[in-house]
C-alpha cells in the first residue's frame, strides 16, 4: 500500500481493484458500526444519573400535615407520608404478607393494607393482621423544596 | 426494670414470705438426701419460677422448713402435702387468685386461671371426678414451671400443640370421649403451623382459637367470630354474604366448612369453580345460582392469572436479555395485588365484586404485557443492529483474504512465501 | 495522493526518524511452518487488551465506584445509556475471551519451548503480564458490587488470610479493612483502573519489545529439520502479509464479541447485601475455578500446615517454578526437547482442566 509499484498494479488489474473496494467500503462500514454504539453511547440521555439510591420523592409543597403519597423509588413502591407532628417518613410500600400496596390513613394515623386488612404503626411496625414483618423504612430529609428519599446503606 | 419490681416486692412483702435457699431450710436439706423419688421435686426446683421469685417449698406444701426434724411436716406447723388430682386447681389458685398476692410479682399478672379453667371441660370434667383431664400441672409441669415466655416452657408458643397433643392425640387416653385424635396431625398440615414454625409467635396454635384455662371447642355457631378475631375482612364479608343466613339455618359452621378447621391449609384458586377440587361443589350442583357464580368466578380468576402470567414471562424475557422494564414491573405489582384483593372478595360469593377486581388486573397485565412486548421489539432491533455490523465484518474479512491471496499469488522480492536464508 | 502521503511520511521522518521504523516494519518477518498458528494468540491476547481499554474507558464514564452507587451505575449503564449493555456486555466477554487467548498463548510458548535462551525475559514478562491479567479479572468482578460478585471477593481474599504471620496483614491490605466493604471497592477500582494498567503497559511495552528485537522463535523440532534439509525454511514479512491476517483474526473475534453481548448480555444479578447469608453455588471466575476446587478437596490438615496454607504454597512454588523455567530447563536451549518439561506442562493443563470440571459438577 505504502508502494507506488503496488498502487501502480492495483490501478491496471480489475480484480485487484474490486478487492481493494471490497476491502475500503467493508473497513468504512464497519468502523462506523464501532464507532457509532460509542458516540451515541458518550452522549448522555435524558434519565440524567442513576438514582435509584435516594430519589425526590416529593415537593415540600406538595404534602399537607397527615397525608401519604405513593412513589416508585427503584422498581418498588414506596409511602411518603407527612405525620401530624410535621415529619416525613419513608416506608417500603410493599405489604410484607402479600406484596400489595400499603397506604397512610389519615384518620387513624396509620399506615394500611387494603388486601387483608394489615395494620403498621408510623414506625413501620406490623401491629395488626397478618403482616409477619415490619416494613422497610427509608431515610427521608428535606433539601430546599424537595423531600429526598434514600435506602439505608 | 421487671426483675427489679419483683425484688421489691419481695422485700416488702416482710414476713408473709418464707425467704427460700434460707439456711434453714429443712426441706430441701432432707429431701435431697433422699432416693431419687423424693429427692427428684428439690432437684428440680432449682429451676422454677417460683423458685426464681423467691418462694420456698413451704410457700405451697406448709410445714416449717426451720424445724429440722420430721415434726418439720406436721399438719401441726401447717403441712398440706402434695394435692391429690383433684385439689389441684384449687392448691395452685391458693395464690394465685389471690390479687393482692399476686401483684406483689407481677401489676399485670392475671388471676382469673381458676374461674376460667372452671367454666372448661377440662374443668367440668375433673369436678365430676374425671382425673385423666388436664389440670394445671398437666400443661405447666411442676416443681420445674417455667415462665410461658421461656421458650422451654411446654406453653410457650412454639411448644403448645405438643403439650395438648400429650394427651390429644393419644388414641388410649382419649378413648371414651368420643371426640378425634388427629387434632394436632392436622393442624400441623396448615398454614398456621407452618407460620408458627417460621417463627411468628402471634400465629395461632390450639389455645389461640380454644382459649388456654377456659379450654373449650368454639362450637359451630361462634366459629366466625374465632375467625374472624384475626381474619377481620373474611367475617364481614361472609356476614353479608347470602351463605350466613343460608348456613346458620342448617347449622353449618361457617368457614371451616370449607377451610377445615385444624388443617387450615393455604387456598388455591381450584376451590372455586365447578372442578373436582371445587369446595362450592359440595352443595351446589349444575343448574342452580350458585353452580353459576362458582363457574364465572372461577373464571375470571383464572383470566387473570393467565393475563399476569403472560405478562410476567415476556417481562421476565426482555430483562433477562438486559431491557430495562422496572417501570411495568411495578405495574404487575398492582396487578398482583388485584389478583389477591379478587381472592379475599370471592368471600362476597357474589361474581361482580369478584370481577371488579380481576378486570382491573386484567387491564394492568395487559398493559404490562405490551410493554414487555415493546422491550423484546427493541432486542430484536438490537440484534438486527448486530446483523448489519456482521454484515461488515464478514464483508472486510473477505476483503482482507482476497487481499492477502492477491497479494501473495504475485511474485514479488518484498512480499509473498519465500525462501529465506536464516 | 501518493505525493502527499510520501510528503507526511518525509515530515515525520525528519522529526521522528519513523524512517527506521518503517525499515524495521520492511524486514521484520515471521517464520512459517505447521506450528504458525500460535503465532496469533499473541497479537490476539494484545487486540483483547485494547478492547478492553477503550470498552474500560467508555464505562469510566458513568461507573461509581461506592457501594451505595456502584450496582445502581451499572445499572444505570445498562438499562438506560443508549449501547450501555453493549459497552458493558463487550467489557466482560471480552474479559473472559482474553484471559483464554492468554492462557492459549502461554501454554503454545511452553510447549513450543519458546521460552528457551535468548526468550527467558520475554517469557517472564508474559507470565507477569498473565498474572496482571487475573488480578484485573478478580478486581474487575467486584465493581458491579452484586451478590456473586461480593462474597467471590470474599472467599478469595480470605485466602490471603491463610498465610501464616503476613496473613492478616494482606488481608487487610486487599480489603481495605477486616471486611469486604466499600474500602475494598474503592480499593479494587483503583487497582482496577490505574495500578494494573500502568503495571501491565510498561510490562507490555517490554515483552513487545523484546519480541521485536528477538524476532519470532522457531519451534526446535522445525529447527532441526531445517538443518537437517528435512524442510526449507520459510517466512512471511509481518507487514503487510502477517498484519492483515492477525487483522482478520480481530475482526472475526469482534464480530464474536458483538454477537455475544447482544444474544448472551452480560447479566447483573442482584445487588450485593452484607448482612444476608451467602448464596448456593458461589464460585469465582472460570479461570480461578481450578485453584477453587484444589484447595476445597485438600484436607484440614497436611502435616503440620494448614490445608489451605498448604495448598496456596504449593500454588506459589508452582507458578514460580512455572515463571523460572527458561532457566531450569537449560536444555532446551541448545534446542533439544526434554521429555520432563513437555510432561510437566501436559500435567498441568490435565491438572487444571479437570480441577475446573469438578468444580463445575
Amino acid at each position: 500500500m505504502n508502494d507506488a509499484n503496488q498502487a501502480a498494479y492495483g490501478q491496471t488489474d480489475p480484480g485487484r481493484r474490486w478487492v481493494n473496494l471490497l476491502l475500503g467500503s467493508g473497513l468504512v462500514a464497519s468502523i462506523a458500526t464501532f464507532l457509532y454504539p460509542a458516540i451515541r453511547y458518550i452522549i448522555p440521555t435524558e434519565v440524567a444519573e442513576s438514582t435509584s439510591r435516594s430519589v425526590v420523592a416529593a415537593k415540600v409543597t406538595e404534602l399537607k400535615l397527615n397525608t401519604g403519597k405513593i412513589f416508585k423509588f427503584g422498581s418498588k413502591p414506596a409511602l411518603l407520608i407527612h405525620s401530624v407532628a410535621g415529619d416525613w417518613k419513608a416506608f417500603s410500600a410493599v405489604c410484607t404478607h402479600l406484596n400489595c400496596t400499603v397506604q397512610y390513613r389519615a384518620d387513624r394515623h396509620d399506615i394500611w393494607c387494603a388486601c387483608h386488612n394489615g395494620v403498621y404503626d408510623l414506625s413501620g411496625r406490623n401491629v395488626s393482621g397478618p403482616p409477619p414483618r415490619p416494613l422497610e423504612e427509608f431515610e427521608a430529609h428535606v433539601q430546599g423544596e424537595d423531600v429526598v428519599v434514600t435506602r439505608n446503606a | 426494670m421487671y426483675r427489679l419490681a419483683i425484688f421489691a416486692s419481695i422485700v416488702l412483702a416482710g414476713p408473709t414470705l418464707v425467704v427460700a435457699q434460707s439456711p434453714s431450710d429443712s426441706c430441701t436439706k432432707c429431701h435431697l438426701a433422699l432416693e431419687s423419688e423424693k429427692a427428684g421435686p428439690a432437684q428440680k426446683f432449682a429451676t422454677d419460677v417460683h423458685h426464681d421469685v423467691g418462694l420456698s417449698c413451704a410457700d405451697c406444701h406448709g410445714g416449717d422448713p426451720h424445724e429440722e426434724s420430721m415434726e418439720a411436716m406436721s399438719p401441726a406447723k401447717g403441712f398440706r402435702g402434695a394435692p391429690k388430682k383433684p385439689q389441684i386447681p384449687q392448691f395452685c389458685a391458693r395464690c394465685h387468685s389471690d390479687t393482692t398476692f399476686m401483684h406483689r410479682f407481677d401489676p399485670r399478672v392475671r388471676v382469673d386461671q381458676l374461674s376460667q379453667y372452671l367454666t372448661s371441660v377440662h374443668g367440668k370434667r375433673l369436678k365430676q371426678g374425671d382425673t385423666k383431664v388436664a389440670a394445671c400441672v398437666d400443661c405447666h409441669g411442676v416443681h420445674d414451671i417455667l415462665r410461658v415466655s421461656d421458650t422451654r416452657s411446654p406453653v410457650y408458643p412454639m411448644n403448645v400443640a405438643t403439650t395438648c397433643a400429650h394427651c390429644h392425640a393419644d388414641a388410649e387416653h382419649m378413648k371414651g370421649y368420643g371426640i378425634p385424635t388427629d387434632q394436632v396431625e392436622n393442624y400441623e398440615k396448615s398454614v398456621h403451623a407452618q407460620m408458627l414454625a417460621q417463627g411468628d409467635t402471634s400465629a395461632p396454635t390450639c389455645t389461640t382459637c380454644h382459649g388456654n384455662h377456659g379450654a373449650t371447642p368454639p362450637g359451630v355457631r361462634s366459629v366466625v367470630n374465632v375467625c374472624g378475631t384475626c381474619h377481620v375482612f373474611f367475617e364481614q364479608l361472609f356476614n353479608n354474604s347470602p351463605h350466613r343466613p343460608v348456613f346458620a339455618a342448617m347449622g353449618l359452621p361457617g368457614c371451616v366448612q370449607c377451610h377445615s378447621n385444624h388443617a387450615v391449609v393455604k387456598p388455591s384458586d381450584d376451590w372455586v369453580g365447578t372442578g373436582p377440587n371445587s369446595v362450592c361443589m359440595g352443595c351446589h350442583a349444575e343448574g342452580d345460582k350458585g353452580f353459576e357464580a362458582s363457574r364465572k368466578i372461577a373464571g375470571d380468576l383464572a383470566k387473570l392469572q393467565t393475563e399476569l402470567a403472560r405478562a410476567g414471562e415476556t417481562l421476565s424475557t426482555a430483562e433477562h436479555s438486559g431491557m430495562e422494564v422496572s417501570t411495568p414491573k411495578v405495574g404487575l405489582t398492582n396487578a398482583n395485588e388485584a389478583l389477591v384483593k379478587a381472592r379475599v372478595n370471592v368471600h362476597t360469593f357474589n361474581e361482580a365484586d369478584v370481577r371488579k377486581f380481576t378486570d382491573q388486573g386484567v387491564e394492568i397485565s395487559q398493559k404490562a404485557y405490551q410493554a414487555g412486548v415493546a422491550a423484546l421489539h427493541e432486542r430484536d432491533a438490537r440484534r438486527k443492529g448486530l446483523g448489519v455490523s456482521l454484515i461488515f465484518i464478514v464483508l472486510t474479512i473477505s476483503g482482507l483474504y482476497l487481499k492477502i491471496r492477491l497479494m501473495e499469488s504475485r511474485p514479488s522480492p518484498s512480499s509473498g512465501p519465500q525462501a529465506s536464508g536464516e | 495522493m501518493p505525493n502527499l502521503y510520501r510528503h507526511i511520511l518525509a515530515w515525520l521522518d525528519e522529526r521522528f526518524g519513523t524512517g527506521s521504523v518503517e525499515e524495521f516494519l520492511r524486514h521484520k518477518t515471521v517464520p512459517q511452518h505447521r506450528h504458525s498458528i500460535w503465532y496469533f494468540f499473541g497479537g490476539m491476547t494484545l487486540f483483547l487488551f485494547v478492547v478492553q481499554v477503550l470498552t474500560g474507558i467508555l464505562l469510566l464514564l458513568y461507573y461509581r465506584p461506592t457501594p451505595n452507587d456502584a450496582y445502581e451505575s451499572v445499572q444505570y449503564i445498562v438499562t438506560q445509556v443508549r449501547f450501555g449493555w453493549l459497552i458493558r456486555s463487550v467489557h466482560s466477554w471480552s474479559a473472559n475471551l482474553m484471559v483464554f487467548t492468554a492462557f492459549v498463548h502461554m501454554f503454545s510458548v511452553y510447549f513450543l519451548k519458546a521460552y528457551r535462551k535468548p526468550r527467558e525475559l520475554t517469557w517472564i514478562t508474559g507470565m507477569l503480564l498473565l498474572f496482571i491479567t487475573m488480578g484485573f479479572g478478580f478486581s474487575g468482578y467486584l465493581l458491579p458490587w452484586n451478590t456473586l460478585a461480593f462474597f467471590a471477593t470474599k472467599v478469595g481474599t480470605e485466602m490471603a488470610g491463610a498465610v501464616p504471620f503476613v496473613g492478616k496483614w494482606m488481608l487487610t491490605f486487599l480489603r481495605g479493612g477486616e471486611e469486604v466493604t466499600g474500602a475494598t471497592l474503592t480499593r479494587f477500582f483503583g487497582f482496577h483502573i490505574a495500578v494494573l494498567p500502568g503495571l501491565a503497559t510498561t510490562l507490555l511495552a517490554i515483552h513487545l519489545l523484546l519480541v521485536q528485537h528477538l524476532g519470532m522463535s522457531v519451534p526446535p523440532g522445525v529447527e532441526r529439520a531445517i538443518a537437517e534439509g528435512r524442510e526449507q525454511a520459510r517466512s512471511m514479512p509481518f507487514f503487510p502479509n502477517f498484519l492483515l491476517r492477525d487483522i482478520i483474526g480481530w475482526y472475526a473475534a469482534l464480530g464474536v464479541l458483538g454477537a455475544l453481548a447482544a444474544i448472551f448480555p452480560w447479566e447483573l444479578g442482584a445487588k450485593a447485601d452484607p448482612f444476608t447469608s451467602a448464596p448456593a453455588g458461589i464460585r469465582p471466575e472460570w479461570y480461578f475455578l481450578f485453584m477453587f476446587q484444589a484447595l476445597k478437596l485438600l484436607p484440614p490438615k497436611i502435616l503440620f500446615l494448614e490445608g489451605e496454607f498448604a495448598g496456596l504454597l504449593g500454588f506459589s512454588l508452582a507458578a514460580a517454578v512455572w515463571v523460572v523455567v527458561p532457566f531450569l530447563d537449560h536444555r532446551a536451549g541448545f534446542g533439544r526437547v526434554t521429555r520432563f518439561f513437555t510432561g510437566l506442562g501436559v500435567f498441568v493443563l490435565g491438572f487444571m482442566g479437570v480441577m475446573s470440571l469438578l468444580a463445575l459438577r
